[in-house]
């Protein structure tokens, strides 16, 4: 058995020996990635469902698809993405080849969490082959069944040589750290990221964090509300709440929030039927750790329980749930909440709650339900979060056009289609000059003269190759 | 007090007073005025530190940063602009798009090597990108500290562009409070350090470090060219840049050569005795001449070696043969020493240079475009330049900065708004259309989950061959049989025309 640090430098010497290099070795092992999925759906979506009791049509949109459409994604467009990036020069540089290469990093060690445990762990995996990286793959062993199964799976489809899985709990990536990688890749919560910043640090090692927050929710105004329910409840429950976009808190005025309630109760009705627990489209608590602490939440709360509120220790079940009365400073307003608990919090005007929402710290998404374009472009304005998206949930990160990432404590870097690519890659900017124009040259060479001077400063100045042409 | 500034910057920020295009236009139109009217001031500062002549401050720093602010002025509409993004089936209707904004307060560490040009190019796009920044100038480059904190606020927003001067109990001082982004520009081990702090916070950073850039020469190149180019890069600002090339990598057969034309080349640029030359620079400190000199301990120059403590002068200095695993090859130079190290081919240089750590700069000198390009794809570092030094870094379209231990991040041009800026992806819908979205909500079944699927889809257009071969054949096909179709059309109008004409004619 292999140890960590031999792991990692055997995939050293192996990235050394340029094999990852050649767009053709890349797509290969991208085909084989997507053949893994595509062969083997089942036993995935078996493993989701025994990890989350993840329903199937839920596993099969948030995790097995959107890997495959990355997978796609990247396939079409690596050619293209590989190629050098011609630059804009300048007079002194017209005749030089200038132009920025994309080149792979290294080793990249990628972190998976518990919540989404193959599309959070493939989909920075994809764009890391596609930009020509060895990958030491770690994923979260809280999802115990997808952790083992990706040992499996992996290193059967995948080149052994530059791809490894690692297993482990918080000890072994603690050791894990200890080696030096060229990137890290990190899902998960801030607590870790610090020490995984701070581990990287040692090294020099470039970092990306995805982290979560209180992604807030704010219907307001003119707007449907029917809708706006409907996509809430969707967005909110979707894998028990258990996502880092999710909606975490809803605001709104004290009459939205009436005539919310009934649409709420209707939608999950109609979602889940009046017995959530019996359907099998609602989700389980991961572990009973974290359906402790959502229950202790609960009771904390100073909030009152308007729909939901049952829960189940047995099942890790716990009940779509809403509270109205939430003050800022309640217990559920502290944390991010990562459960299929709703507060509802009111405010009087549009500018109160975006005073709230900027009191605390920035969300990795941000959300606002209205039919006025005035209001959703205030909120967007004034506040700020890693992505936006008007009258629906969760779904901008489904776009792989669209750069997914937090900022502030909700993370730093991104990922997603080209975003991915250029996060495991260094853009190495390259200048080819000639041997020619040397009297062009001897300008910047000493002895100095004011003359030399005023020559240079028009041939590197970014406006002179316009007044010349 | 470095709390105070910090916090008052913050506030100036939430003001939301950055946020208006007009303001940040116009206080990079007083930044630019600062430096033009200041020229005379900033030199005389770069003299007292660092011997800087008269002409490497507007060559090395004033020219870079004037340009650097004449292209943000230019672009900064367009930079700040959303950006639009290709949809998918399920948002084609919607508007999706990357939204630059601020990210807050940015802290921006200068070194002492070109104070104005790495503390006021950063400011540059700091300000491009509607943040706050702290400044916090070297405090080694005194002089050139002490002006900037006495000049910035005279043109500048005071609030919201504090300077902080002072040393490393300030800096650690400043390093304990919070930030939106961090940008250094220093040693590998500070960077570190700086690092370290920053993820107490969470705060992004970008570190412009250093590292030593190999210099390797062809022995088929033109040497005379090539020496010349790499004397001028090597001994500007005395050999304390951070993309100096730092050795040189050649083979045997050549090193004669390239002594004689480096030796040639000194004395064009700084005459018989460069301490009398206007136009070469001194040491920053005596922590460094020590340093520098100390490098140099047990090897005999071929070219200068010659140095005035009370000056903290050192002459131009070249070593021949020297050997790898020497004190000098350990550690970055950053002096006017610079070491011949022997490789026996291309083959060996690109072993020696991939033995170590990726450097900031690579520089090549080689007549054989085939032989760069293997040598380009064969090893990694920040940037390279080609038959020249340096060159890269004045290209603002090419980003600027550093991979591995050489640093994180880049600058330049607009690279230095993105990097000091959040690409917020936005997804604006409207709640009309409810329909389709029904196919995405429980209870499901496997016709709704297929059109989901469909419509999630992405890219919209299938770009693979057979799609694209398949839609070439049709179109081909399809083609052909209007062809036809128009030729038979003829054909039969045809033969109708020409009864109709003979009948005509002989009626």
């Amino acid at each position: 058995m292999e140890t960590q640090s031999q792991v990692v430098d055997r995939l050293r010497s192996v990235f050394r020996s340029g094999i990852t290099i050649p767009v053709e070795f890349r797509l290969t092992q991208l085909n084989k990635l997507m053949s893994m999925i595509q062969e083997n759906e089942e036993q995935i979506l078996k493993a989701l469902h025994e990890d989350l009791a993840k329903p199937k049509f839920e596993a099969i949109m948030s995790e097995v698809d959107i890997v495959v459409n990355e997978l796609y994604f990247a396939i079409t467009n690596l050619t293209s993405w590989i190629q050098p990036e011609y630059v804009s020069k300048n007079l002194a540089t017209k005749l030089d080849d200038c132009f920025v290469r994309r080149e792979p990093l290294g080793v990249v060690l990628i972190i998976g969490p518990w919540n989404y445990p193959l599309h959070l762990l493939l989909l920075p995996l994809v764009s890391a082959i596609a930009a020509g990286n060895c990958a030491v793959i770690k994923p979260s062993e809280v999802s115990a069944h997808t952790d083992r199964l990706m040992a499996e799976l992996i290193p059967k489809y995948l080149s052994q040589d530059c791809y490894t899985v690692v297993r482990g709990a918080a000890e072994e990536t603690t050791t894990l750290l200890l080696n030096r990688f060229d990137h890290i890749f990190y899902t998960g919560s801030q607590t870790v990221a610090r020490i995984i910043m701070r581990a990287a640090s040692v090294h020099l090692t470039p970092v990306t964090l995805e982290l979560g927050g209180k992604c807030p929710c704010f219907i307001y105004g003119r707007v449907d509300i029917v809708a706006a329910a409907r996509r809430l409840v969707w967005s909110k429950y979707f894998n028990a709440g258990q996502s880092c976009v999710a909606p975490d808190y809803v605001l709104c005025s004290p009459d939205t929030r009436d005539a919310l309630l009934p649409a709420l109760r209707q939608t999950l009705e109609e979602f889940y039927s009046k017995e959530p627990q019996t359907s099998p489209d609602m989700s389980r608590i991961v572990s009973p750790r974290h359906w402790t602490r959502l229950m202790e939440l609960l009771t904390r709360s100073a909030g009152k329980v308007v729909v939901g509120g049952e829960s189940d220790r047995e099942d890790k079940y716990i009940a779509p749930t809403v509270l109205v009365n939430v003050a800022e400073d309640d217990a559920l307003m502290a944390e991010e909440i990562f459960g299929p608990i709703l507060p509802i919090l009111t405010v009087e005007s549009l500018e109160e709650g975006i005073a709230l929402i900027n009191r605390q710290e920035k969300p990795l998404a941000l959300y606002v339900f209205s039919d006025e374009s005035s209001v959703v472009n205030t909120v967007l304005e004034k506040t700020s979060s890693g992505g936006f998206c008007s009258n629906d949930g969760i779904i901008h990160m489904c776009l792989p056009t669209l750069p997914f990432g937090g900022v502030g404590t909700s993370g730093y870097g991104s990922y997603h289609g080209r975003w991915g690519f250029e996060t495991f890659s260094h853009r190495r900017a390259c200048m080819l000059r000639g041997w020619a124009l040397e009297r062009l040259n001897s300008l910047r060479y000493p002895p100095y003269t004011e003359t030399k001077l005023s020559w240079l400063r028009w041939t590197t100045s970014a406006k002179s190759s316009c007044s010349l042409m | 007090m470095e709390r105070q500034a910090v916090q008052r910057a913050k506030e100036a920020f939430l003001s939301g007073r950055t946020r208006p295009l007009e303001f940040r236009l116009q206080q990079l139109h007083a930044l630019k005025t600062m430096i033009t009217e200041k020229e005379a001031e900033i030199s005389s500062a770069l003299k007292q530190d660092i011997n800087r002549s008269q002409y490497d401050t507007p060559l090395l720093e004033l020219i870079g940063i004037e340009n650097e602010i004449k292209l943000a002025l230019e672009k900064l509409a367009e930079w700040a602009a959303p950006r639009p993004v290709e949809r998918s089936l399920l948002t084609i209707s919607d508007e999706v798009y990357v939204q630059p904004e601020p990210l807050g307060v940015v802290l921006i560490i200068g070194a002492w090597n070109y104070p104005w040009a790495v503390t006021l190019q950063p400011l540059v796009g700091a300000i491009a990108a509607g943040n706050a920044a702290v400044v916090k100038p070297s405090e080694l480059s005194e002089h050139s500290s002490l002006l900037l904190r006495a000049l910035l606020p005279r043109y500048l927003d005071k609030d919201l562009y504090p300077v902080v001067t002072g040393g490393v109990s300030e800096t650690q001082e400043l390093l304990k409070q919070r930030f939106d982004h961090v940008f250094y520009t220093g040693s590998s081990t500070v960077g570190k350090l700086v690092m370290e702090a920053a993820a107490r916070h969470l705060t992004p950073v970008t570190l412009e470090l250093g590292g030593k850039s190999p210099c390797y020469i062809d022995k088929d190149c033109d040497i005379r060219v090539a020496c010349r180019r790499i004397t001028w890069g090597k001994f500007v600002n005395c050999g304390q840049t951070c993309i100096a090339p730092d050795f040189i990598l050649c083979e045997p057969c050549i090193q004669g050569r390239v002594v004689d034309a480096i030796r040639q080349t000194l004395l064009e640029f700084y005459g018989a005795d460069p301490k009398c030359s206007p136009d070469y620079g001194r040491i920053i400190n005596q922590r460094h001449f020590i340093r520098v000199m100390g490098l140099m301990e047990g090897y005999t120059p071929v070219v200068g070696g010659q140095s005035d403590a009370s000056q903290r002068y050192i002459a131009p200095t070249v070593l021949k043969d020297v050997p790898p695993h020497s004190r000098m090859m350990q550690e970055e130079i950053f002096g006017p020493l610079l070491p011949i190290v022997a490789v026996s081919d291309m083959d060996d240089a690109i072993r020696f240079i991939n033995e170590r750590e990726k450097p900031l700069a690579l520089y090549i000198f080689c007549s054989d475009k085939k032989a760069t390009k293997r040598m380009i794809e064969e090893t990694s570092s920040g940037g390279v330049t080609v038959n020249d030094v340096m060159m890269h870094y004045t290209l603002s379209s090419l980003p600027f900065g550093g991979v591995g231990q050489s640093g994180m991040g880049n600058y330049h041009g607009k690279h230095t708004f993105d990097q000091l800026s959040h690409h917020r992806a936005c997804l604006v819908r409207s709640l009309r259309m409810e329909n389709v979205n029904l196919a995405r909500y429980p209870p499901q079944d496997r016709r709704r989950a297929r059109r989901v699927q469909m419509a999630l889809r992405s890219p919209m257009i299938d770009m693979s061959k057979r799609t694209f071969v398949w839609a070439v054949t049709a179109t081909i096909i399809g083609f052909g049989l209007f062809i036809t179709l128009l030729v038979i059309l003829l054909i039969a109008s045809g033969l109708n025309c020409t009864c109709w004409y003979w009948r005509g004619f002989y009626n």
